[in-house]
């Protein structure tokens, strides 16, 4: 239950793109055809769902304040959290380095369609973003945090399946000049990083507003049975 | 800018306007989306970009002709990574309430892609001196973007800029508020951030139209 609110939680609540506006720059700069959007999205979700998890262990066994206790306790107060930013982005960059080898050796067709995308994911701030939000939502358990990266990356690859669909078939329509291509492609980014604000209610909804939910429905209904009842007087009294 | 020949100049004032490295080159968004809600955050953002940017397109310059061109992206990662740790340390250090609400994206400016994408565009090509004016100028171009779009967010969404109230006091009905004005706590939210760069790009291309993509 935990791990599917999570899921949930991390595609559409906390959602990579509309409500962090993390990787926007491939965002914007790939999203002209929903080919390629699709193929920088599944290398997306694919190495966010191995660097999360990875991350995880580094942060849980080396960087975290006490980290080190497991080599002794000599080093039980040592506190490198500092080194956490290098740390993530080297483990990112090695990461692409080597599922980009390992994917053209075994996989040549999935290669050829992940294969140019994957050298710009080292630097799609989408990636280094669900490690350090990982280390500050502090994550409690390795199964979470794999949840958490593959439930972001499909938060981003629905995003950039969206915007790419929207783009292809906005080019027939008449939008001002000054606004095409970048301009239009912003502003319905914010339009539907507003409709995204709606899922915020779908899990944070405690049982006090449930139960507050469920009397208003109560009196909009007797509300309605009230008119109901006059608009049937009425007729009545227009028929006699 | 007599210190400066022509060309150089240009190297600083092109990013501010007709080469923007946000409206034009597209870099960057993310956190200048992100941080955008109050003015502050804002500003020590964009001095955080400049310092890192300026420096680290100097040290990339001038190991431009060491990095072998296959692993160079992992080296400047390492460099942009150590000059984000300072400034990460820094903002711990002497302004800790600050570094809370900017949290992650801190850490984010390593993945900024205004800072890859000068390095590969320009650092890699040029000398030092040069790349440092890029480098700052770039810098610029991006705060002057963040601290329009932070300036008008925390203006119209809070009514204050940089903490001062300068509409007046909402719950005592002092300035423009005796008159009826509403804050619109809309403008707070993350998606009023796109919107607001939107408009920019609209008035900037509506201005330049050389600008316009078809």
């Amino acid at each position: 239950m935990e791990h599917l609110e999570l899921f949930l939680k991390s595609i559409f609540i906390d959602n990579m793109v509309f409500s962090v506006f993390l990787g926007m720059c491939s965002y914007l700069a790939v999203s002209k055809k929903v080919s390629t959007a699709v193929g920088l999205g599944a290398a997306v979700i694919f190495v966010l769902a191995i660097t999360v998890p990875l991350n995880w262990l580094l942060d849980q066994y080396l960087l975290q304040p006490g980290a080190l206790a497991w080599l002794g306790d000599d080093y039980a107060d040592y506190d490198l959290s500092f080194l956490s930013f290098i740390m993530f982005i080297a483990t990112i960059a090695t990461m692409v380095q080597l599922v980009e080898i390992v994917v053209e050796k075994f996989s040549p067709s999935l290669y050829n369609s992940l294969g140019i995308f994957l050298p710009l994911i080292a630097v799609n701030c989408a990636i280094l973003g669900g490690s350090l939000f990982m280390q500050s939502r502090e994550i409690p358990t390795l199964g979470l945090a794999t949840v958490y990266g593959i439930g972001s990356g499909i938060g981003w690859f629905l995003a950039i399946l969206a915007i790419a669909a929207i783009r292809e078939k906005i080019r027939y329509s008449n939008v001002p000049p000054a606004l095409r291509g970048l301009g239009i492609t912003f502003i319905i980014t914010g339009l539907m990083a507003i409709g995204f604000m709606s899922f915020g209610g779908m899990l944070t909804g405690g049982e006090e507003e449930t139960t507050k939910e469920e009397n208003t429905a109560n009196v909009d209904e007797s509300k309605e049975n009230l008119e109901v009842k006059e608009v049937l007087a009425n007729n009545i009294k227009v028929n006699e | 800018m007599g210190l400066l020949s022509k060309k150089d100049a240009a190297l600083i004032k092109d990013p501010l306007a007709d080469n923007n490295p946000i409206t034009i080159q597209v870099l960057g968004i993310c956190s200048a989306l992100a941080i955008t809600a109050e003015l502050e955050a804002a500003i020590v953002m964009s001095v955080s970009v400049l310092f890192v940017l300026g420096i680290g397109n100097v040290v990339i310059s001038l190991m431009r002709n060491i990095i072998p061109s296959k692993i160079r992206i992992i080296v400047q990662l390492i460099v942009v990574a150590a000059l984000v740790i300072i400034v990460d340390q820094v903002l711990k250090a002497f302004a800790y309430e600050l570094s809370k609400t900017l949290s992650v994206f801190v850490g984010l400016i390593i993945t900024n892609c205004i800072i890859m994408g000068r390095f590969e565009a320009f650092a890699l090509g040029n000398g030092a001196w040069r790349s440092f004016l890029d480098g700052i100028g770039n810098a610029l171009g991006y705060g002057v973007i963040l601290i329009i779009v932070a300036f008008f967010r925390e203006l119209l969404g809070a009514g204050t800029l940089l903490g001062f109230k300068v509409l007046g006091d909402p719950i005592e009905k002092t300035g423009v508020y005796a008159f009826g004005y509403e804050n619109n706590g809309f403008m707070i939210m993350p998606p009023m951030a796109l919107i607001v760069v939107g408009i920019i790009i609209w008035v900037q291309r509506t201005r330049n139209k050389a600008l316009i993509e078809d």
